[in-house]
C-alpha cells in the first residue's frame, strides 16, 4: 500500500470516480476514474476491505489520458479509494459503494 | 487456449476512446479454485505502449477496460496484450474507425 | 455493528418505500454502466466460431442452416421466430431450430447435441453461444414471429392456455408470479406477459447476458428454470410446451426493434 502512495496521499477533489451508488452483483462493479490533476501519471484503485486491497494500477505514458474504466469485485459495501500520482507526489479520492445481497426478504 | 476478445477503438471528442473485452475466469484465492488471474495489460498506439496496468484478480471475470488516448486518427493501430499468472497471453490489434 | 445485524439494517433500508425509488433509479444507473461493456459480445464471438466449426458424423458446419429465411441467411431470423417449419412439420423457436440443424446437417443425435444446452459462467453450451450470435444478426429488426400459418395459431393458443394452466406439486401457473402488476421476486420485476406492453421489451431482450452469473441466458432456460421454480416436471429441450410458451410471449410482444442480446440481472 506504501508503493502506491496511498498511506501519505492528499485528498484531492480533481480525482473523478464515477460510480453507481448501489451495485446490484457484487462480482461487476463497474467504476469509470479519471484524474484533472496535471501530470497524472498513474491512477490506482483501492478496494478498502478487499483482503488484497489494491485491485488495479494504471501507468500512463504521454499520449495517454490518465481514464480508465473497469469492473471490480466487492464481497461488501466498502469505500473505494482512487489514488494518483502526479509530479511524484500523491493523490486520493474516495467513494463508498453500496453491494446489494437481495433486497427485501432476501 | 485463451478465449476471444473484442476491441472496438473510436475516434470522440478529441479522444480515441478504446473499449476492450477479454475472456478470462480471473478465479480469487477465496473462491477456492487454483488462482487464474491476468496480470498485465498493455496498450499499444502504432507499435508504442502507452499505457501498462498491473491488475489483480480483484478485477472481474471476463474483464471489461475502457481506455483514452490523446488525439489519434482513424486507421492508427491499436494494440491491447494481457499476461496471467500462469503464463498464458492473448492480444488483439484493431484500426482506430 | 456485527456484519450479520449490518446486512439485516441494510436490506431494510431498501425496503423503506420512500427510498424505494432512490433504490430503482441507482440500479438503473449500474445496469447501465454495467451494460456498456456488454460481455455478450463475446458469446456472440463463441457462436460465430461454433456456426463456422465443421462437426458431427458428417463433419459439417452450420452454414447451410435454414432459420427460416433460408439456407445460411442469418440477417432477420431471429427477429421472425418463432415459425413454422415445413420439413419438421412443426413450430419452432431459435433453439429448437439450431437442435434440428445439428442433427439434420451435422448428422449428430439428439441425445448428443442436448447434452449440455444450459452451460455456466465458466463454459457457456454450444447453444448459448449459437443463439447470442445467430440474435446479434437481428439488431435492428422488429420482432416479427410467425402467426398465419394453422400450426403457428395453434402454438399460440396453447401457449397462452399453458400461461394460465395450474399443474404441478404446487399448483402453480405462470400466473402466480406472472398474473399481478407490480409483484416481485426480491429486486427482480414479475411482468405480466398476457399485456403486450409488458411482453415487448421482454421479447426483446433474449438472449441475454446474466450479470449475476456471468452467464449467458436463452429463452429455453428461462421456461425450464420456470418449471423447476414452480415445482412442474422438467420439460425436455425445445419441447412443445416451452415452444408454444415462447411463441406466445414472442407474439404479444411482437413489434419491438430488436438491440441485439442484452444484459439481465
Amino acid at each position: 500500500m506504501k508503493g502506491i502512495g496511498a498511506a501519505n496521499s492528499a485528498p484531492s477533489k480533481e480525482i473523478v470516480i464515477d460510480a453507481p451508488q448501489i451495485a446490484e452483483n457484487g462480482a461487476v462493479v463497474p467504476i469509470e476514474i479519471s484524474s484533472n490533476i496535471p501530470g497524472t501519471s498513474s491512477l490506482a484503485v483501492v478496494l478498502e476491505k478487499n483482503p488484497f486491497p489494491l485491485a488495479a494500477k494504471f501507468d500512463f505514458m504521454e499520449g495517454a489520458a490518465p481514464f480508465v474504466k473497469l469492473n471490480v469485485k466487492m464481497a461488501e459495501t466498502a469505500d473505494v479509494r482512487v489514488v494518483a500520482t502526479a509530479g511524484g507526489r500523491h493523490y486520493s479520492a474516495t467513494r463508498e459503494i453500496k453491494v446489494t445481497i437481495g433486497g427485501c426478504g432476501g | 487456449m485463451a478465449g476471444p476478445m473484442k476491441m472496438r477503438a473510436t475516434l470522440a471528442g478529441g479522444y480515441t476512446e478504446v473499449r476492450v473485452l477479454m475472456t478470462h475466469p480471473m478465479t480469487t484465492a477465496q473462491s477456492g479454485q487454483p488462482l487464474h488471474f491476468i496480470q498485465n495489460i498493455t496498450v499499444k498506439l502504432n507499435g508504442k505502449a502507452l499505457i501498462e496496468a498491473e491488475v489483480s484478480q480483484a478485477v472481474s471475470r471476463n474483464p471489461v477496460f475502457s481506455f483514452r488516448l490523446k488525439g489519434g486518427a482513424k486507421g492508427d493501430k491499436i494494440e491491447v496484450t494481457w499476461l496471467d499468472n500462469k503464463g498464458e497471453s492473448n492480444k488483439i490489434e484493431t484500426a482506430v474507425a | 455493528m456485527n456484519r450479520a445485524l449490518a446486512r439485516i439494517l441494510l436490506s431494510l433500508a431498501f425496503c423503506a418505500p420512500a427510498a424505494a425509488q432512490d433504490v430503482k433509479k441507482e440500479i438503473e444507473r449500474y445496469r447501465q454502466m454495467v451494460s456498456e461493456g456488454s460481455p455478450a459480445e463475446l458469446f456472440e464471438l463463441e457462436g460465430e466460431a461454433l456456426w463456422k466449426k465443421p462437426q458431427g458424423p458428417r463433419q459439417a458446419s452450420l452454414e447451410k442452416c435454414d432459420l427460416g429465411l433460408g439456407p445460411g441467411v442469418l440477417k432477420g431470423a431471429y427477429a421472425a421466430l418463432p415459425r413454422y417449419f415445413k420439413d419438421a412439420d412443426r413450430v419452432m423457436d431459435l433453439e429448437t431450430r439450431l437442435l434440428h440443424c445439428m442433427t439434420t446437417l451435422q448428422g449428430r443425435s439428439r441425445e448428443e447435441a442436448t447434452q449440455r444446452v444450459f452451460g455456466n459462467a465458466d463454459r457457456p453450451s454450444e447453444m448459448e453461444s449459437l443463439s447470442a450470435y445467430v440474435a446479434a444478426q437481428s439488431r435492428g429488426m422488429k420482432m416479427a414471429p410467425g402467426e398465419s400459418h394453422p400450426k403457428e395459431k395453434a402454438a399460440y393458443e396453447l401457449g397462452r392456455a399453458l400461461y394460465f394452466q395450474r399443474a404441478g406439486s404446487w399448483d402453480f401457473a405462470c400466473t402466480s408470479c406472472h398474473g399481478e402488476e407490480g409483484k416481485r421476486i426480491r429486486l427482480q420485476e414479475l411482468p405480466v406477459l398476457l399485456k403486450p406492453e409488458n411482453a415487448r421489451s421482454v421479447a426483446a431482450s433474449w438472449p441475454a447476458y446474466r450479470i449475476s452469473t456471468s452467464g449467458f441466458v436463452t429463452m429455453q432456460w428461462r421456461m425450464n428454470n420456470c418449471y423447476q421454480q414452480m415445482r412442474m416436471p422438467e420439460p425436455a429441450f425445445g419441447s412443445d410446451t416451452t415452444v408454444a410458451l415462447i411463441h406466445f410471449i414472442t407474439v404479444t410482444g411482437k413489434g419491438e426493434t430488436y438491440q441485439g442480446p442484452g444484459n439481465k440481472r
